[in-house]
């Protein structure tokens, strides 16, 4: 592929992580300058920017049909990158809705830009074409998360989580930069779409392509929490403020996801393709399996909800396994139809944290005649994630599904619906406390404020509409997915 | 173009749950009255597209295909045909006096009629669903609704855990076929989903002989085959009583007719294969169901297992895969779900006011509500399959089918007539007769006008069928044709 230097047009490409770092010092000039009173402004200033930012680069950045290696090879211009950017601007926008109203984060414009810069990184890491680039991407993500996560300074878990975060967070980082250092040694290029040629054709020892390929692997499967790199996730899901931890599990969770695809598509199909997909395949059930026979023990719906997130990571590296384009497509899919509904079920959760303070399932009871909106919410919200139609899980795990069947994976696809079904067993213990058990706090008054209902109400409709009308969202995955495919 | 009748059936009662839905809590009466204008309409159509199907023509009619996602061949279409035809009516008929029956219901109506409507739009979705996608997805709607009109208003001692019991169950029996129905669709390579043109590829007989169980035995749990029937009693007696005659009388036809759209249509050589192992546990069904409603001591627990025995029957009739047999159990789908409706709301009514179930505990019912004693009756008659009524024209040709086929098994079958015989005049005979036991002397009442309009409804369906059974059997049989012609068998 050619590759082009710099030159001035090249900047509409980053448009988006521009308008980004523009909104980022905004929200930080308007912390300093206003009253505190105003401050409650600084999470619609953030939200609606980053939906400004959304059509602005719908509107004008939009990739061309054919990819382009721009910045000399810094960056990937393509239509996977774009949507993976819009979707990280979606969540980072719902997730700055659901904050506004919380205590102690959501008058505080530092909690604003940290996100605002975490979500540049994320789109960085998915349009970067060059190991350099990718790397500092993922560190400009990850640090700012580090610090979120552990934002809360006078709770002790938000502390411990963001110190655990950090600590997991740079160990693993390090093996995956250890990895960037062999494939650079081995083929004397940081461009992942040059790295392939020199890697394949000298002679070196297999053990060294697949160590690259292992080391490379640990990186990212500790941002999309598969085990056996899932560690960090309970606890941090758990004590993290709760709009930061919807954040992590739904567009940190897709960032990680885009680059595992970019990367093995660029470098490690040959290795995929021979015997190494069945180990994949096995991480996948592992990563499933894990997931959901620890949820169903929780008692806590934010851990609950940590290990649910891990299970789907499971799911979603099926399509990986398959690697076709109905693989591909069907994990972009996936991502999309997860990340409004995982935002959905923590929104949620935050907003019942906000009404109760607690966290613990069993104080969900009586929600439903406590507020029958909010209940019928997170009903939506978790049988989605059963994935039950006519919701967007459901469209998402038979995609997968196919995937897998069509690869002639039929034992994944086996394991992966018995999967299903212990998910929905945890999903439904939910909904049975909701729905079916009394409380004596039912007659008191329930209020949901305004930016938490509209984020609710989007995400809501987003997963009716992603479930019933799927059909140009499978063919915008598709073609997102050929993007990338074609391409090594 | 032509009204599309078959999309407002499938697709009106989830609109209407969710206009439901927006009506404010308090407003319990509007909700009603909405409900009932709901089951009205579905009620309307479906005769309409009963009525209005054209023999002479036969084939798939009120045929409309969209696009739904082109690229992997999915489509929304649906069609009917004799086969399912008269299903789509019973649907209608249990939604219409479902809704009759729950009147009186207090707890959050709204939430109840929503649930009951998403649940109708899954099982109308199902029946006249003519892609595979579709199916299934229509499938699972019905699933998981199940689950709270269960664990919400089911009977407080089991809800719970019945309610789980059933949506495992069904759940793990559907994602089985699911994988099944993926693997066909990736065998067939034409990129489609239309069952149609999925029955016509020829599957090769190795895959048809591994992947028939999946799928047929995934749908089959939903339509209660031994040993997978284990949740259906359960689910039945813990249910509301709407929900139990949704439950038995209709969705569990849904598991049935999945089991022979998907498994039979479209594998038949596997079902030639698996023929003997599905009779004899048809057979199992049949005789041991009967049994155990015999001994049971709790009156729905009765009808629950009777329900397991009556959907042997069906089962029975498609192992024969021959004409006689099939179309014996098309009409049983339709007959049964007619009766066991009518059987459940009887026991609703009589525990409505009892307020037990314990048959030694009742008695002498008939005097306080004769209708209710008349319309048990004779749906204890169609259960005995006595002729002049829908029960017969239905069982009569299943036996004739299994008779050709394997006449041991008849015979073996036809003992649970009489087993069958034996509770339901035990039941008559106890609850409805003898002396009323002293507590209920004074507060019992007579059903309201509403009860009485429905039990007449499901009475005069099956004595309609019963004395003239052309309404119903030339056009099943028409449907049965057209399914042997797609498989080419018998």
């Amino acid at each position: 592929m050619f590759i082009e230097s710099f030159e001035p047009s090249m900047l509409v490409a980053i448009l988006p992580e521009i308008a980004l770092l523009l909104l980022a010092g905004i929200v930080v000039a308007c912390d300093a300058i206003w009253k505190p009173d105003q401050k409650r402004w600084l999470g619609w200033i953030t939200a609606g920017g980053l939906m400004a930012v959304l059509v602005l680069s719908l509107l004008v950045a939009r990739p061309g049909d054919e990819a382009r290696l721009l910045f000399g090879g810094m960056l990937r211009n393509d239509w996977f990158a774009f949507a993976f950017k819009l979707l990280f601007l979606f969540g980072a926008a719902v997730t700055a809705l659901f904050a506004i109203d919380v205590k102690e984060i959501g008058q505080k414009g530092e909690f604003y830009a940290l996100m605002l810069v975490s979500t540049l990184g994320m789109n960085l890491m998915a349009s970067a074409a060059d190991i350099i680039m990718l790397y500092l991407a993922i560190e400009t993500t990850s640090i700012p998360l580090y610090i979120l996560a552990g934002f809360m300074t006078r709770d002790e878990k938000s502390t411990e989580a963001g110190f655990k975060y950090l600590l997991f967070g740079a160990a693993t980082s390090t093996i995956m930069l250890y990895g960037f250092s062999l494939l650079y040694g081995f083929s004397g290029t940081t461009n992942l779409y040059m790295l392939a040629e020199g890697f394949y054709s000298a002679d070196f020892p297999i053990l060294a392509e697949i160590g690259s390929f292992i080391l490379v692997i640990i990186g990212f499967g500790f941002k999309i929490s598969a085990v056996p790199l899932h560690f960090w996730a309970p606890d941090v899901y758990e004590g993290a403020p709760t709009p930061i931890t919807g954040f992590l599990s739904t567009a940190s969770k897709a960032a990680g996801f885009a680059v595992l695809l970019r990367v093995i598509l660029a470098v490690f199909t040959p290795i995929v393709a021979s015997d190494w997909a069945s180990v994949l395949a096995t991480m996948a059930v592992l990563t499933m399996t894990v997931g959901n026979l620890l949820a169903l023990a929780q008692k806590n719906i934010k851990r609950m909800l940590a290990f649910s997130s891990i299970a789907h990571a499971g799911y979603i590296l099926i399509g990986v396994v398959a690697l076709s384009q109905l693989g591909v497509a069907s994990m972009v899919f996936y991502l999309v139809a997860y990340l409004i509904t995982n935002l959905a079920a923590f929104g949620a959760v935050v907003i019942f944290w906000q009404v109760t303070g607690s966290d613990e399932i069993a104080s969900y009871a009586g929600l439903s005649r406590r507020s029958p909106g909010l209940a019928l919410a997170m009903m939506v919200a978790f049988l989605s994630l059963a994935g039950m139609p006519p919701l967007a899980g459901f469209v998402a795990k038979v995609f997968v599904f196919a995937a897998a069947v069509q690869a002639d994976y039929i034992w994944l696809a086996v394991v992966g619906v018995l999967n299903s079904i212990i998910g929905l067993y945890y999903y439904l213990t939910v909904l049975k406390v909701i729905y079916l058990f009394r409380s004596e706090d039912e007659e008191k008054p329930f209020t949901v404020s305004r930016p938490n209902q509209i984020a609710l109400t989007v995400l809501t409709i987003g997963i009716v509409l992603v479930g019933t009308l799927f059909g140009p969202w499978y063919n915008l995955a598709e073609k997102i997915a050929g993007t990338i495919l074609g391409s090594s | 173009m032509q009204f599309p009748i078959l999309s407002v059936i499938v697709l009106a009662p989830i609109l209407i749950g969710m206009i439901i839905l927006l009506i404010p809590k308090e407003r319990k009466n509007e909700v009603r009255v909405t409900a009932l204008a709901a089951a009205t309409l579905a009620l309307l159509l479906s005769t309409w597209v009963y009525f209005g199907y054209n023999q002479a023509v036969g084939g798939y009619q009120f045929v409309e295909q969209y696009d739904w996602l082109p690229r992997l061949g999915i489509s929304y279409f649906v069609a009917v045909d004799g086969m399912n035809a008269p299903l789509v009516l019973l649907t209608g008929i249990v939604m219409f006096t479902g809704v009759l029956i729950s009147w009186g219901l207090d707890d959050r109506p709204r939430e109840f009629f929503a649930f009951l409507f998403i649940l109708a739009s899954g099982v109308f979705g199902v029946f006249v669903a003519q892609d595979l996608f579709m199916l299934f997805f229509f499938y699972e709607i019905a699933v998981f609704p199940m689950y709270l009109l269960i664990a919400i208003w089911g009977w407080i001692k089991t809800r719970e855990y019945a309610a789980m019991k059933l949506t495992l169950y069904l759940f793990i029996g559907s994602v089985i076929s699911l994988v099944g129905g993926l693997a066909m669709y990736f065998k067939a390579g034409m990129g489609t989903f239309d069952m149609l043109a999925l029955a016509r590829y020829d599957f090769p007989s190795e895959f048809q002989v591994f992947w028939f169980p999946f799928v047929f035995f995934g749908f089959a749990i939903l339509g209660g085959i031994f040993p997978f029937h284990n949740w259906s009693p359960d689910g039945h007696v813990a249910a509301p009583t709407a929900v139990s005659m949704f439950h038995a009388g209709v969705l569990m036809k849904l598991g049935a007719f999945a089991a022979l759209r998907v498994g039979i249509m479209l594998l038949p050589e596997g079902a030639k294969y698996w023929q003997p192992l599905i009779m004899g546990l048809a057979t199992v069904n049949v005789v041991y169901g009967a049994f155990i409603a015999m001994v049971q001591t709790d009156f729905k627990y009765v009808i629950g297992f009777s329900s397991v025995s009556h959907m042997g029957l069906v089962m029975l009739g498609f192992s024969t895969l021959t004409p006689e047999g099939l179309t014996g159990a098309g009409i049983q789908m339709f007959s049964h779900g007619v009766m066991t409706a009518l059987f459940f709301a009887v026991v609703g009514m009589v525990y409505d006011r009892a307020h037990t179930r314990e048959i030694n505990e009742l008695g002498g019912f008939s005097k306080k509500m004769p209708w209710v004693a008349i319309a048990f009756i004779i749906g204890g008659l169609v259960s005995m399959g006595m002729p002049g009524l829908s029960g017969f024209v239905a069982e009569f040709p299943i036996f004739m089918g299994v008779w050709k086929v394997a006449p041991l098994v008849a015979i073996i079958a036809a003992i649970s007539i009489v087993i069958t015989a034996a509770y339901i005049i035990r039941i008559i005979g106890k609850v409805f007769f003898g002396a009323m036991p002293e507590q209920f002397e004074h507060h019992i009442s007579d059903v309201t006008a509403l009860d009485k309009v429905a039990l007449v409804l499901l009475c005069g369906i099956m004595i309609a069928i019963g004395v003239y059974p052309m309404i119903m059997s030339p056009l099943v049989a028409s449907g049965v044709e057209h399914i042997l012609s797609l498989v080419g068998g018998a």
